[in-house]
This record gives C-alpha cells, sequence and structure tokens, in this order.
C-alpha cells in the first residue's frame, strides 16, 4: 500500500517508492532519500512535528511538509 | 598551496582542522557571505600552506545563499580561494552518503584525499570496509583512516599531503558525465545525486561489510526522554536554568575586575600622561573603551562554553527538533532559540550564535528581534526603577508586586520578540525557502579542545571586529560629555557661588561633575530633546542619560547618579532614590512617579540602547543597513508605547 511519509505510524519500516518533485526533491536525494532506501519510523517532536527517521544508521528529522513528498510502501 | 578541507556535517571535519593546525588559526568571512571562514597553516618540507575549513554541507549544491561558498569556489578554477588541493572528511560509519559528495569534489579533477574519520566508532558499529577495495573506487586518491577526536590519523595526512602534492590533475571520473548542473536546476542536480548514490550503492558492494546496519541503541535510548513531549522542555527548561544560574553567578566577579583593573588603568594613565587633550583623550576616552569592550568577554565566553558544549554532544539538534514547531509560525526555526535565549543573558552571544541558522531570512529575523529579550544590563535600570515607582506590597497577601512588574517587563520582551517576527516574516520577501531537513547525530562527549577553540575563536571575533565600532562610538560619547560651548565658564561660575564654597571637597567634586555633564554637548542635546520626551513624563535630565547609556544600559543609572551629584556606590542605592524622589519639575509635582517611571522602564524594554549590539549586528550582517533599521525600529516602538503608558497611567 502506497502512502507519504507524513502519514505513517511510528517505529514502522517502509521503503521509499519515490521522491516527489519539489524545491527540496535534490536536497532529500542527497540525504540519501532515493527509491528502494528502507527507512524506519523513530520519533516524533512534541506536537507531532518534525519526525525522525533513521536509514543506513544515522537519524534524520525532517518536518512533515518535507515528508509528505517521499512516497513509501510497506 | 591552498588545502581546502571538505566534507559533510557532523563528520568531525573540525576536529580534523583543529588536529592540522592547532591554535594557529584566523577566522573570518568568506566575500560576500557572512560564514565563518576557518583557515590556518600547515607546513610540509618546510614550507608553509594555507587549509581552509569550508562549511559543512552535503553536496556542491548549496541549501542556502550562505553555503554556495562551496559551489562557487570549487567550480570557477579562477577564484582566489580555489584549491589546489583537498583533504575530503567522511564519516567511516556512514559511507555511502558521505561519498555523494565527495564524488562531486573527485570529478572536478583537483587532487584530493579521503580522511575515513570516526573509525574507532564505524567499529563499533560492526562496520568493515575494505580500504583497498576503496582505493580501487578512486584511483589516485590516498585513503587515510583518521579519529581526530582522540587525536589520530595527523602525521598520515600530512604524509599522503606531502607525496600528493605534485600530482597532476586527475584524469579519471567517478561518472562519465560529469559536468556540474547549474545552481539552480534542482532536477538536474536530483537526477545527478541519484545516479551517483546508485553507483556508489554498486561499489559499495565490495568495499563495506556491517553486520546489520544499526543507529546506536544509547543515543535512541537517551532521544526517548530528550524529545519526550513533556520532559524534553521540562529538561530544555533545567539546562536553560543551569546555564543563567552559571553565568550570573560567575560572570560577574571577573566583570567587576576587568572594570576596576580598566579604572586603575585610567588612573594610573592619567598620572604618568602630562595633563592636557592627549591625558583626557587616554585616560577617560581610550582606556575606557578598551574596557568597554573587554567587559563583555566573561558572558560570551561563558555562553559559548555551554553552547559549544551543547552543540559538540548532539543536545543542540534535539532542542531545535522540539522547539521548530513552535518557532516556525513566527517566521523563525528551531535553530532561533538558543540565540534568542542567550539573549536573556547578553544579545551579542545570541546574535554571533545566529551563524548556525542557514536560511537567511529565519536568521535575519533571529538576529533583529533578539535585542528584545531582556538582557542582564536592562536589570539595574529595571531594579532602580521599580523601588523608585513600585511600592513594595502583596497581591494576595503573598505575591510581591514589585516581582510581578519585573517579570511581566521580561514577558513585554519575549511577547514583542515574537510579535516582531511575526511582522517581519510578512515583510522581508524571499525566493529561498527554509527547511529543516536536519541530521541528529549520536551523544557523544564534548572534545574540550574543540569547545576551547570555539570560545576563543568567538571572543576574538567579538574583540576584532565588533570592538573598533564599540570604541569609536565610546570615544565620540566620551568627547560629548567632555566638551561644551560654554562648559568651562559654568564650571568657573559654579566655584565662585557660595553653596559652592560652603561644600566639603567631596561634594565639589560631585557637584563639578554634575556642571560639567549639563553643560557638555551631551547635555545641551539632553535639554535641546526635552520637549520630544516630555510627553513621555522625563525631563532633560533622563534625557541626558538616556543618551549616554547608549554605551551600555546599565550606564543610565550611573549618569543619573552624576547628574544629581549623588554617590551611587551602595548596593542599596539608596542615597541616589531618595534624591529621584525628591526630584520635581518646573510646576512642583515630582518627575518620578507611577507613570514616568513605568514609561521609563517599558522604553528601557524596546529601545536599542546598546551600541555593542549594534556593532555585532553590522558584523553578522554585513551591512550598516540593518543595525538603524534597527536602532530607528525599536526606538520608534519604545518612544510610542512609552508615551501610551504615560498617558494611560497619569
Amino acid at each position: 500500500m502506497l502512502n507519504t511519509l507524513d502519514h505513517i505510524e511510528l517505529q514502522r519500516v517502509v521503503e521509499i517508492v519515490s521522491v516527489d518533485n519539489s524545491p527540496i526533491s535534490s536536497k532529500l536525494t542527497e540525504m540519501g532519500l532515493v527509491a528502494g532506501q528502507l527507512i524506519t519510523t523513530l520519533f516524533r517532536a512534541p506536537f507531532g512535528d518534525p519526525i525522525a527517521i533513521e536509514l543506513n544508521g544515522t537519524v534524520l528529522s525532517l518536518r512533515l511538509e518535507e515528508a509528505q513528498f517521499i512516497e513509501v510502501k510497506a | 598551496m591552498k588545502i581546502a578541507l571538505l566534507g559533510n556535517p557532523n563528520t568531525g571535519k573540525s576536529s580534523v582542522f583543529n588536529l592540522l593546525t592547532g591554535l594557529r588559526q584566523q577566522v573570518g568571512n568568506f566575500a560576500g557571505v557572512t560564514v565563518d571562514k576557518r583557515s590556518g597553516f600547515i607546513q610540509l618540507d618546510q614550507v608553509q600552506h594555507e587549509l581552509i575549513d569550508f562549511p559543512g554541507t552535503y553536496s556542491i549544491y548549496p541549501r542556502s545563499k550562505e553555503e554556495s561558498v562551496v559551489f562557487d569556489v570549487l567550480s570557477d578554477s579562477n577564484h582566489s580561494q580555489h584549491p589546489d588541493q583537498i583533504v575530503f572528511v567522511v564519516d567511516a560509519s556512514n559511507l555511502q552518503r558521505n561519498l555523494l559528495f565527495f564524488t562531486q569534489v573527485y570529478d572536478l579533477g583537483i587532487p584530493c584525499i579521503l580522511v575515513l574519520n570516526m573509525w574507532d566508532l564505524a567499529q563499533r558499529k560492526g562496520i568493515i570496509i575494505a580500504t583497498e577495495e576503496l582505493g580501487k573506487m578512486f584511483p589516485g586518491v590516498p585513503i587515510i583512516q583518521s579519529n581526530a577526536r582522540i587525536g589520530l590519523g595527523k602525521d598520515r595526512i600530512l604524509k599522503a599531503l606531502t607525496s600528493n602534492g605534485n600530482t597532476e590533475l586527475n584524469q579519471v571520473r567517478f561518472l562519465e558525465s560529469s559536468e556540474l548542473c547549474s545552481i539552480d536546476d534542482v532536477q538536474c542536480q536530483k537526477l545527478e545525486a541519484e545516479k551517483r548514490l546508485r553507483k556508489i550503492k554498486d561499489s559499495l558492494k565490495h568495499v563495506v561489510q556491517t553486520k546489520t546496519p544499526e543507529g546506536d541503541s544509547i543515543s535512541r535510548k537517551i532521544d526517548r526522554v530528550l524529545v519526550h513531549p513533556i520532559f524534553g522542555y521540562v529538561i530544555f527548561a533545567f539546562v536553560l536554568l543551569t546555564i543563567f544560574q552559571f553565568i550570573f553567578t560567575f560572570a560577574n566577579a571577573p566583570m567587576n575586575w576587568i572594570d576596576t583593573l580598566f579604572s586603575h588603568f585610567s588612573t594610573w594613565s592619567s598620572e604618568a600622561i602630562q595633563p592636557g587633550l592627549v591625558n583626557d583623550l587616554i585616560s577617560q576616552g581610550i582606556i575606557p573603551g578598551i574596557g568597554g569592550v573587554v567587559v563583555f568577554v566573561p558572558q560570551i565566553a561563558m555562553l559559548f562554553f555551554f553552547i559549544s558544549i551543547l552543540e559538540e554532544s548532539g543536545y543542540l539538534s534535539r532542542v531545535v527538533f522540539i522547539m521548530d514547531r513552535l518557532m516556525r509560525p513566527f517566521g523563525l526555526n528551531g535553530k532561533s532559540v538558543v540565540p534568542l535565549m542567550s539573549s536573556v543573558a547578553c544579545a551579542i552571544p545570541g546574535i554571533m550564535a545566529t551563524r548556525t541558522i542557514s536560511n537567511w531570512k529565519e536568521r535575519l529575523i533571529t538576529i533583529l528581534v533578539a535585542p528584545f529579550m531582556s538582557c542582564s544590563a536592562r536589570i539595574p535600570v529595571y531594579t532602580l526603577l521599580i523601588s523608585l515607582v513600585i511600592p513594595k506590597t502583596f497581591v494576595f497577601g503573598f505575591i510581591n508586586l514589585q516581582g510581578i512588574v519585573l517579570f511581566g517587563l521580561y514577558s513585554l520582551g519575549i511577547v514583542f520578540a515574537l510579535l516582531v517576527s511575526l511582522l517581519l516574516k510578512l515583510m522581508i520577501q524571499q525566493k529561498e525557502k527554509g527547511f529543516l531537513l536536519l541530521e541528529l547525530p549520536d551523544y557523544k562527549n564534548p572534545r574540550w579542545g574543540n569547545v576551547f577553540i570555539n570560545v576563543l575563536e568567538k571572543v576574538k571575533i567579538f574583540i576584532l571586529d565588533a570592538g573598533k565600532i564599540i570604541l569609536a562610538i565610546s570615544i565620540i560619547l566620551w568627547f560629548l560629555a567632555s566638551f561644551g560651548p560654554n562648559m568651562n565658564e559654568s564650571m568657573h561660575g559654579l566655584s565662585k557661588t557660595n553653596a559652592y564654597q560652603s561644600m566639603t571637597e567631596k561634594e565639589q567634586t560631585k557637584a563639578m561633575d554634575a556642571c560639567k555633564l549639563s553643560n557638555s554637548y551631551i547635555g545641551i542635546l539632553g535639554k535641546g530633546m526635552e520637549p520630544v520626551i516630555a510627553p513621555l513624563g522625563y525631563d532633560w535630565k533622563i534625557g541626558i542619560s538616556l543618551i549616554t547609556s547608549f554605551a551600555a544600559r546599565e550606564v543610565f543609572v550611573g549618569s543619573l547618579a552624576t547628574i544629581y551629584a549623588v554617590q551611587d556606590e551602595s548596593d542599596e542605592q539608596t542615597l541616589l532614590i531618595d534624591r529621584m524622589r525628591n526630584e520635581v519639575k518646573a510646576d512642583g509635582t515630582p518627575v518620578f512617579t507611577l507613570a514616568s517611571g513605568v514609561s521609563l522602564m517599558v522604553f528601557y524594554v524596546f529601545a536599542m540602547q546598546c551600541m555593542a549590539t549594534m556593532a555585532v549586528v553590522k558584523r553578522e550582517t554585513n551591512s550598516w543597513k540593518w543595525p538603524i533599521i534597527q536602532l530607528v525600529f525599536m526606538g520608534l516602538l519604545a518612544y510610542f508605547s512609552a508615551w501610551l503608558c504615560f498617558i494611560l497611567l497619569s
């Protein structure tokens, strides 16, 4: 099932399907957020935003408005 | 030879820089942008070479205007800073992402050295790197393992630099089509990054063996507490409180020593040099002026000591993480929190700490609103006026009214910092959109060497860059306070009066100082502006003190004491308070009433009464435009709010 990263529950491992075009898409790619990459949703900041995810052993935080560009599947 | 130091953030790049250059470092700005440019010298075969530390970035393509310096310097071989050799630092435990930027740099053909830093951490995470295989990916690049945090790898890096120095430009490329994208072409950059990452991933299969790529489990456990919806904030508040407690307790003593030391210097030089204009200039203008710069050093050093520890340990990025959502509606960023909070102690280190905010608009707003936070220099003004006009009564029988007013003044500053941010957010136009996309590094013990160098650097920047401006303004203020068209005649006239003749020697000095100040240019200015400030409830004596306290807010108290010719040395200030209480206007009504007192306090909450802050804003925004806008805007806000308070309360 496809979904965007901002809608994924915590402590899930998901695979990136695609990164939508946006002004920050190149920056997301440069951080390693590319199709096929597995990521784990770790925790949310108070008020639910931003979120923290883990990929390849490092933790990244991103705002929900940034996460919505990332399409993932469980 | 110019050597550039490049790499991602959080790779220990600055540790490598400190390791290679030691204390022989210089800080400045890259031309055109306010990004710290740290440079130092390293010696290879008895020849000095310049090592330049570039800001840590994830790519050659900038995230912000400030990061563009990396692209500008690397893509233009005629650039004055274009390197002859590159030391590229990567985090050995996260090769895949780190190598993206490295392959971009490698494809430029500049001779490179690849430093696999944090080697121990990678091993602890169970990551095994076949260095020889990695070397095959990048022909011509020496690969070095290091652990700069504990000082390992220096000799190997220097040796590689020496033997690598004569290599021709590398003709091999990692990607066949390795033309750079244009700086605005996001689509091209994205495709390039995807291509590079795919190839890196493929190639690394033969290089890196990992049991299971796992994060640091201890850091995850700590995070469960530190970013907790409730405890996260409680702990952050506790950390802040500890820092402020420490600064208020320990910064005062050295600040007093500096004051005493410089007043001794001043007395000594006034006796050592022939009396006259030069003597006055040196002993009353220049020496106290330098003292006025140095006196900020303890606060700056202590705040940056703590900020560096928070940064080095990895906690600072968690603060950004939990505060980001709260600050965003105001056009600020999670990274604005520490600069704003630091400004409660002193706006100078607060504004200097905004360098971590990569988005220019968010950084500018933070700089512009930081002086609204009530700094420690306002405390003497607040306490004097509160004890003068606010009765010591208790609300509900136990809450001290004076305490409530003080709290109200602090809150007023914070509320307006946020309101003005909101206003600026709507007013300042910018194409570049702010984003977070921040790495939360694993927690580590801070390296004391790095903390120490960072503190030293900030103190040096303040003294050398802002100090000149502060010194110049304080000499101007001294001149205006010490000279006047009819000063000598007035002082001569005073000395002839009967009242003066019957005074004790001490009283005579006081009376003379008062006469001097009120007949100086500042005195004339203060009297001249009386019609302007009369609607706020102030007389010309307060006007003079407003002008002199542009040097620093707490000077207000000393100036009033001088004008009223009373001693201000006792801690209680009872003499000064009594004198102010008895001060009457021409019509016989008291000058200091509830209305005029509150109006003055509100004026000090808002007005940019600090030349040192202006000097730092000039340094951090690289132009006089912003400090002047800030001065005018804060001045108008202060004037009209004070006026409103006076009207409402009288």
